[in-house]
């Protein structure tokens, strides 16, 4: 159990890296993170997958 | 419902009638309890079905919401009962803080969602503009509670984050009476009050959810002919609480009420 947690952590640590400063992103005087601005993008999609997507219900109809 | 809240027919008594005694009707709690089950009565505040058009991810995200409110409320409570401590440095207690941080994510991600989906909806039509609000405001008071639990970390985050934000706070002249740097005043507006308020206004808003009803969806342009009787049809149906339907509506106290 501990060494799949160690392989999980140097996955995910191989992927981001957070024992660094973090990634910023400017747009004149607006400045965001990298991680916020991925958190509002994953908001969009889901938003307009919530929108699009049909609501199934019982029975197959949607 | 089992539970007749009506007028007796025939008899012209008021409902209280069904609960206590006429010669009591003057009473404190009489009237209390009179006043709620007609604004509330039980086949609304918990109703079998509701509009079919309230079959929408929309919704669900709403519930998504409340549900990680839920979660963020009890993993709070654990970290109360058992101190900074142990959120720190045991694993268990490493495990809960976790939860609770990763359960307010979830709650604004949610929360986030279901505003832009009633907003472009105009959630706020048909008298239901106090709804609409109540959501609005339980974001913002939302707002000066995750901030202030970060405040309330006990550690170099907390630390930076509360350096960085007193200039902001001391510019508006608020400083005085919340100094972000005072730790146990900002665990006390984290654990105590901002949660009350929290609470209250989310109740607040889904009891008037159960009282207005959803909103329906707009009417379409007259000019579109059968397709605005398709609408009308749509928000004449219902779907019972496991998602059977749609079925003709059966009475504005099940659907949510009248706008």
């Amino acid at each position: 159990m501990e060494q799949l947690s160690l392989v999980l952590v140097q996955l995910f640590g191989s992927v981001v890296d957070l024992n660094r400063p973090g990634h910023y992103l400017h747009w004149g005087f607006i400045q965001m993170s990298l991680a916020n601005a991925i958190v509002i993008g994953l908001m969009v999609v889901v938003f307009f997958a919530a929108i699009l997507i049909p609501f199934r219900r019982h029975g197959g109809k949607s | 419902m089992a539970i007749d809240t009506g007028t007796p027919a025939g008899s012209g008594a008021p409902a209280e009638a069904s609960f206590g005694q006429p010669e009591d009707a003057h009473q404190l709690s009489a009237k209390l309890r009179n006043a709620a089950v007609e604004a509330l009565p039980p086949g609304r505040l918990m109703p079998d079905r509701q509009p079919a058009y309230v079959a929408s991810w929309i919704y669900v995200f709403g519930v998504i919401t409340i549900a990680a409110l839920s979660i963020v409320i009890l993993t709070g409570c654990v970290l109360a009962v058992m101190g900074p401590t142990w959120w720190h440095v045991s694993t268990t207690g490493l495990f809960v803080n976790s939860l609770h941080l990763w359960s307010v994510e979830v709650f604004f991600f949610a929360m986030v969602v279901h505003l832009w989906g009633k907003f472009f909806m105009a959630a706020w039509r048909g008298r239901r503009r106090a709804t609409w609000i109540t959501g609005v405001v339980s974001f913002m008071v939302s707002v000066g509670a995750a901030f202030t639990g970060y405040l309330s970390q006990q550690n170099f985050d907390s630390q930076w984050i509360s350096t960085q934000a007193k200039d902001g706070i001391n510019s508006t002249g608020a400083g005085a009476i919340f100094n972000v740097t005072n730790f146990g005043q900002m665990l006390m507006w984290h654990i105590v009050l901002l949660p009350l308020v929290v609470v209250l206004v989310v109740g607040i808003h889904v009891l008037l959810v159960r009282r207005r009803g959803v909103v329906p969806p707009f009417a379409d342009p007259p000019s579109s002919g059968g397709t605005a009787q398709a609408t009308a049809a749509a928000g004449a149906a219902t779907i019972g609480a496991d998602g059977t339907g749609p079925v003709p509506t059966p009475s504005p106290s099940s659907n949510g009420g009248p706008a």
